[in-house]
C-alpha cells in the first residue's frame, strides 16, 4: 500500500473497531438512553470507517472495496491502536475508552481538516462536528461517575486506571506519518498530545480522578500487533462475511 | 415531445421526502446541494447528515426514482464537503419540524466543535424550560430533550 493508503486505513480501523466495541452495548447499556447513545456514537464511527476504508482500497487500487477492508483482513494486517479493541468491562471502563480515545480523535481529526488531501480534509470536517458530541458524552459521564457516589468514583478510576496503559500508543508517531505530515497530509499525533493532557486532567480533576502512573504500555497496534481480545473481536465481527462470501444486503 | 428543462428535474428532486422524517424533503434540510443538467444528462449532489447516516442510500434511490418520473436520465454523486450543517434547514423545513414535535436546531456555531445548550423551545407548551435528557435520540441527528413545565418529552433537531 502507499503510505497515503496506509494512513486512511490506520484512521478507518479505530473507527471501525471501535464501532464493534460499542455495538456490543446494544440491548446491554445501563439505560435506554445509553444504550441510544453508545450505539448512536457507534454509528457515526462506522459512517467515518467506511468512507476512510474505501478510500485506502482506491487508493492501493488493487479492487479491494470497504467490504473486503473490514472482512478478510487477519489480524496482523488491522493497523488500529490498541486501546479501541479493549473489552467493555463495566460502564466505567467504556467511559474511560471513550474519554481517552474521543479527545484524542477529536484533536486529530480537527487539524486533518487543513490537510492537503481533499478527501482526508472532508472526512475530518464532517467528523470533528461528529466526534465533539462524543467528547462532551464521555466528559459529562467522567465527571459524573468521578465525582458521584463513593462506588460510582472507585469504578470509574478503576477504568480509567486499566485503560491508561493504552495512552501512549495514540500519540506514537513514525517514519510514515511523520512524512505525511511534514507534507500537510497527516496529522503527527505527537504533535496533539499537549493538547490532549490538558483537556483529560482537567476533566480527571472535575472529576476528582487521579492521573494513573502505569507501570507499562502498549505498543505495536500501528504495524498489526494487537491484544489478546482482538481475535474473538474480529471473529465476531467478520464470520458472518467469511459464512457466506460475496454476500450483501 | 417536451424538453426537460433544469426547472422540471429540480422541482422533482426537490420534492423527495426525507426517509426518517418524512415530513420534510431533502432540499428543505439541506441535504440536496446541487442539481444541473448538461445535454439531458441530470447530475444531482446530495450529502450526508451524518457520516454514518444510514439513509443515505435510501434517499439516492429517491431520486433516482425522482428522475425517472420526469423521464430524466442521470446519476447521483454525493458530496462530503462542505460539510453538512444544520443551519442549512430552510425556514419551512423548521416551520414543520415544530408542526411534528421536533424542536428545530439553533444556529450550529462557527467552529462546529463547541457545546453550546442554548434555551430550547418546548414543541408542546412552548416553554423554554427544557433540559437535555441525553445528545443522542432516536436518529443520529436528534437528541432526546423533556420540558420543565408540562413534562413533555421530544425529540431536538440538535445544532451541528
Amino acid at each position: 500500500m502507499i503510505p497515503l493508503a496506509t494512513y486512511a486505513l490506520r484512521l478507518g480501523d479505530d473507527a471501525l473497531v471501535l464501532t464493534q466495541r460499542l455495538s456490543e452495548w446494544s440491548s446491554r447499556a445501563p439505560e435506554l438512553e445509553e444504550d441510544v447513545a453508545l450505539t448512536n456514537i457507534g454509528l457515526d464511527l462506522l459512517g467515518q470507517a467506511r468512507v476512510l476504508l474505501s478510500y485506502a482500497g482506491e487508493l492501493e487500487g488493487e479492487g479491494r472495496t470497504e467490504d473486503d477492508l473490514a472482512y478478510l483482513r487477519d489480524e496482523r494486517e488491522f493497523t488500529n491502536v490498541q486501546l479501541v479493541e479493549q473489552p467493555n468491562g463495566d460502564f466505567g471502563v467504556t467511559i474511560a475508552r471513550q474519554l481517552l480515545f474521543s479527545v484524542y480523535q477529536l484533536l486529530v481529526y480537527g487539524d486533518l481538516r487543513a490537510s492537503s488531501d481533499p478527501t482526508l480534509a472532508a472526512v475530518a470536517g464532517k467528523a470533528v462536528k461528529e466526534v465533539a458530541y462524543h467528547v462532551d458524552h464521555a466528559e459529562q459521564w467522567t465527571r459524573r461517575l468521578g465525582d458521584g457516589t463513593e462506588e460510582s468514583h472507585d469504578r470509574m478510576q478503576a477504568g480509567i486506571d486499566a485503560m491508561w496503559p493504552f495512552v501512549a500508543e495514540l500519540f506514537e508517531s513514525d517514519d510514515l506519518v511523520a512524512e505525511l505530515a511534514a507534507a500537510g497530509v497527516a496529522v503527527d499525533p505527537a504533535s496533539v498530545q499537549a493538547e490532549w493532557d490538558r483537556r483529560v486532567d482537567a476533566v480527571l480533576a472535575d472529576a476528582t480522578l487521579t492521573r494513573p502512573t502505569p507501570t507499562w504500555r502498549a505498543r505495536g497496534g500501528r504495524s498489526g500487533v494487537h491484544s489478546e481480545h482482538m481475535g474473538f473481536l474480529l471473529a465476531e465481527m467478520q464470520h458472518l462475511h467469511r459464512s457466506h462470501p460475496g454476500a450483501t444486503w | 415531445m417536451v424538453t426537460l428543462t433544469l426547472e422540471d428535474v429540480r422541482a422533482a428532486v426537490a420534492a423527495v421526502l426525507d426517509p426518517e422524517l418524512p415530513l420534510v424533503t431533502i432540499d428543505e434540510l439541506g441535504i440536496l446541494r446541487d442539481v444541473s443538467l448538461v445535454d439531458g444528462h441530470a447530475v444531482v449532489t446530495i450529502t450526508p447528515t451524518y457520516s454514518g447516516c444510514p439513509a443515505m442510500e435510501a434517499i439516492a434511490d429517491d431520486v433516482r426514482a425522482a428522475l425517472a418520473s420526469v423521464d430524466a436520465e442521470g446519476e447521483v454523486r454525493t458530496a462530503l464537503a462542505p460539510a453538512w450543517t444544520t443551519d442549512w434547514i430552510s425556514p419551512s423545513g423548521r416551520v414543520k419540524l415544530a408542526e411534528a414535535g421536533i424542536a428545530p436546531p439553533g444556529p450550529a456555531g462557527s467552529s462546529g466543535t463547541v457545546m453550546l445548550d442554548l434555551a430550547v423551545r418546548c414543541p408542546r407548551c412552548g416553554s423554554t424550560a427544557t433540559r437535555v435528557v441525553s445528545r443522542f435520540g432516536s436518529t443520529a441527528c436528534k437528541a432526546l430533550r423533556v420540558c420543565s413545565d408540562c413534562a413533555e418529552p421530544f425529540d431536538e433537531f440538535k445544532p451541528l
